[in-house]
């Protein structure tokens, strides 16, 4: 019954979604007030639907209601609640039903958070973000309904992915999406300001703080899922360039140069349709992303369940939105004029700089990622591009870009003179080089690369610390300002997280016996011994290990590998203890014989400023989004309103 | 005010190629990596058969004859979409199915082939996996194809669709058989 209601609420969002698309759009073209006054109760109604299916899901796998098909497939009566609860996204039918709920849950807000906007144009918002659920509706009811019933009913499930049994599952998916999809409010706003021909400075401030939350939730979904990846899958990697962290790392990439360049947009009235085109293509490449998940063109860990049938459906749906909207840009953008006239050497320019370096970026990323699927279409064969194609590309592009940031932050809009930036930091340049000469021979060896990496991170720090410095005197400072600073001290920690990493991580796999040791960087491990282990749904096989220096123990670890009921396959769970200057890595490989083990111990030095630095960024993100200009009315729109 | 500006049209453009390739590639199949077994000999082994009270099979006893070997479970969902199309084959193969039953339990299995039907010639039974492996089988079903001189020439990962099967398989059977 419960499942039935789950299906019809859906339906009744099908309905709701064209409905407010289609009256808010015609509405707000035609000048029908009713029409535009509707939109707003309906998009909050649109939101109450479907977050009444997504409760129904939800009923069903904590009552391990196994005659759904989709519950009998992705859940377990011994499944630890937690996971009964988040396996509701733990495949392909319920995580789009997760991705149509955030985007309800968007518009909604909209329609909550924007009392201040004048109504047309929020109409035509909430309209295009109408389209959208719809079409993704349809592809739920259509191809992956979540609520299909299984006949007879199934005795047990068959239980979710121990890939996926891990607090990472509750979190990371859900704020991916969040970021994923936010970026369709951007969207949805420059598709207004295209439809309606207004592209101007207060269409720039109203999308910022939305583009801002999105970006935050994306920054975030990454950063958690890089950390679920260097704990779950028992190798230590944070990062592997697979096809489907791609698919989340380019719209971030875009949406980084949107949140600049929405910045020029409304202070300088400049990029108006450079701003509008990356809004487009932040929200296209998350569209793309899902279409790479969910058709299976691409190999990946990721693609649990993948389908051709509903890799058809996404393709359509791609191109009529991406290609819909671009045609619409194509035959708009042309008549937007363009204020704001800058020199070369100014703040503007350096935002170009920095946006077409982001965009470079994104561009390499999704060529090595469809690639292989390029070189196939063409029959020229089958292949994978792996990170070295990527490391190649990615790093160069990203020091450009630190090496511009803090010039960026210190010149005037319109115009500086290139002697006088020179002339602020030319004390930073110097200090930069002694840092980045000094710290790789402290961490015991040099390396040139490595000297590069923590020379630009600490120019971009030192570029922070300037700016605060500079600014002491003013009265109150505005939260923009200090997010800017946090996100881009933020991303200083992060490359020094990452040149540590890359530079001087060490790694042993050893044999080891009861009672053997290995030393790696100073801390010595032993191996206690390996015990047997049930858990609720598995067996696990538990591994003692003690590490400490100099004859000390300072603690125990406990890697376990373990066999699920469900699945042949065995998970490591590898144990680690972090610090703020290092993590020590053990997993435990195969069994070998006489009670030995094949063990892995790492030592990984500055890992976990590589999050911390991605948490920074968040944060700054988020202080910027909550700047007081974005909750109070400006003066011209109060007079517009007036 | 400028009406039209062919500059413009290239973001769609780009777009619209990319789709090009993404529906051409969607016809693909991605998991066709090559397997490094493919013109190899197929591993050896020696596995109790399923139905055959104690006997057991060893892939030399087909030397000199095409053969197929496919890897299923009964606890395998996708399996049971393709087992319709393996019992069709039944009726008008004309060279030999072996079933490798991996990591299951003979109880489900003989169960699983009864109620559903038994579309192989024999069965062998790889209760710990460890000819899957030999095998590099990484997800059930797989299905290879074996010449004569016993070389694995043709894997197929996932369910075995008619598509493959009349455009692939069996015109290799053929030619294999010549």
């Amino acid at each position: 019954m419960i499942p039935e209601l789950g299906h019809f609420a859906l339906i009744l969002a099908l309905v709701l979604s064209a409905t407010l698309a289609f009256f808010s759009l015609v509405g707000a073209q035609k000048g029908i007030a009713v029409w535009i006054g509707l939109a707003r109760p309906t998009a909050l109604m649109l939101f109450l639907s479907i977050i009444t299916a997504f409760a129904c899901l939800a009923w069903a796998f904590l009552h391990n209601d196994f005659s759904v098909l989709y519950v009998s497939e992705h859940s377990n009566s011994k499944l630890p609640m937690q996971y009964q609860f988040s396996a509701v996204w733990g495949g392909h039918e319920g995580s789009l039903l997760l991705w149509v709920l955030m985007l309800a849950g968007w518009t909604a807000a909209v329609a909550l958070f924007s009392r201040r906007l004048p109504d047309p144009i929020v109409a035509r918002v909430l309209g295009v973000l109408a389209l959208v659920v719809f079409g993704f509706l349809l592809f739920i009811l259509l191809t992956s309904n979540p609520f299909d019933r299984l006949f007879p009913a199934a005795l047990e499930g068959r239980d979710l992915n121990p890939l996926l049994q891990d607090p990472g599952l509750v979190y990371h998916p859900p704020m991916l999406y969040m970021g994923y999809v936010g970026f369709s409010v951007a969207f949805a706003f420059a598709l207004s300001a295209l439809i309606s021909g207004k592209l101007d400075a207060t269409w720039a401030r109203w999308s910022r703080p939305w583009t801002l939350a999105a970006w935050v939730f994306l920054t975030l979904g990454i950063c958690f899922g890089s950390r679920w990846a260097y704990y779950v899958l028992g190798w230590g990697g944070w990062w592997f360039w697979d096809p489907v962290e791609n698919a989340s790392f380019m719209p971030w990439l875009v949406g980084t140069a949107l949140i600049h360049s929405l910045v020029v947009t409304e202070k300088r009235g400049a990029f108006k349709r450079w701003t509008v085109l990356l809004a487009i293509t932040a929200f296209s490449l998350s569209l793309l992303g899902t279409f790479i998940v969910r058709s299976g063109v691409l190999t990946s860990v990721h693609a649990f369940a993948s389908d051709p049938k509903r890799g058809i459906f996404v393709l359509v749906f791609l191109a009529l939105v991406i290609g819909g909207s671009l045609s619409l840009f194509a035959w708009r953008a042309p008549s937007v004029k363009e204020g704001g006239r800058f020199k070369l050497i100014s703040r503007e320019s350096f935002l170009l700089l920095n946006n077409v370096l982001l965009v470079v970026a994104a561009g390499s990323v999704l060529l090595g990622t469809i690639y292989p699927m390029v070189i196939d279409a063409l029959n020229l064969g089958k292949l994978s591009v792996g990170p070295p194609y990527f490391n190649a590309v990615f790093a160069p592009i990203m020091i450009l870009l630190l090496l511009v940031l803090p010039v960026g932050t210190i010149a005037h809009w319109k115009r500086s003179e290139l002697k006088q930036v020179f002339k602020t930091i030319r004390v930073d340049i110097a200090v930069a080089v002694i840092v980045g000469i000094l710290v790789p021979i402290l961490m015991g060896g040099f390396s040139p690369l490595s000297a590069l990496g923590i020379a630009v991170a600490t120019w971009v720090a030192l570029g922070v610390a300037r700016q605060i410095w500079s600014w002491r005197k003013v009265p109150t400072i505005p939260l923009w300002f200090w997010g800017m600073q946090t996100a881009h001290l933020g991303l200083a920690v992060f490359v020094i997280g990452v040149t540590l990493i890359k530079g001087y991580e060490l790694e042993r796999d050893v044999r080891m016996g009861p009672g053997d040791t290995i030393t790696l960087a100073g801390t010595t491990f032993r191996l206690i011994g390996v015990e047997q282990v049930p858990g609720p749904n598995y067996n696990a096989m538990r591994g003692m290990v003690t590490y400490g220096r100099n004859g000390q123990i300072e603690g125990r670890l406990e890697p376990e590998k373990r066999t699920y009921f469900s699945s042949p396959m065995p998970m490591t769970e590898a144990a680690i203890h972090s610090s703020l200057d290092r993590d020590l890595y053990v997993s435990l490989g195969e069994p070998l014989d006489n009670g030995a083990w094949s063990v892995r111990v790492y030592y990984k030095p500055f890992v976990n400023w590589i999050w911390g630095g991605c948490i920074l960024m968040a944060l700054g993100g988020a202080l910027a989004a909550s700047d007081r200009r974005y909750r109070v009315r400006a003066p011209q729109e109060r007079e517009r309103a007036a | 005010m400028k009406r039209f500006n062919p500059w413009f049209l290239i973001p769609l453009l780009a777009f619209a190629g990319l789709v090009a390739f993404m529906a051409v590639g969607l016809s693909r199949d991605p998991h066709l990596v090559p397997s490094p077994l493919i013109d190899h000999p197929a591993p050896n082994f020696v596995l109790p058969q399923l139905q055959g009270n104690g006997k057991t099979f060893t892939p030399t006893a087909y030397k000199g004859q095409v053969w197929m070997l496919n890897v299923w479970a009964s606890w395998c969902v996708s399996c049971r979409e393709e087992h319709p199309l393996l019992l069709k084959f039944l009726r008008t193969h004309t060279v030999p199915l072996v079933g490798l039953d991996y990591k299951d339990q003979p109880a489900d299995a003989q169960k699983w082939l009864r109620d559903y039907g038994d579309p192989y010639t024999l069965t062998v039974v790889d209760a710990d996996g460890r000819v899957g492996i030999d095998y590099g089988v990484y997800g059930v079903p797989e299905t290879y194809v074996i010449d004569k001189t016993g070389m694995i020439r043709y894997k197929q990962i996932g369910p075995v669709t008619s598509e493959a099967l009349q455009q692939t398989i069996l015109p290799l059977i053929a030619e294999l058989q010549k």
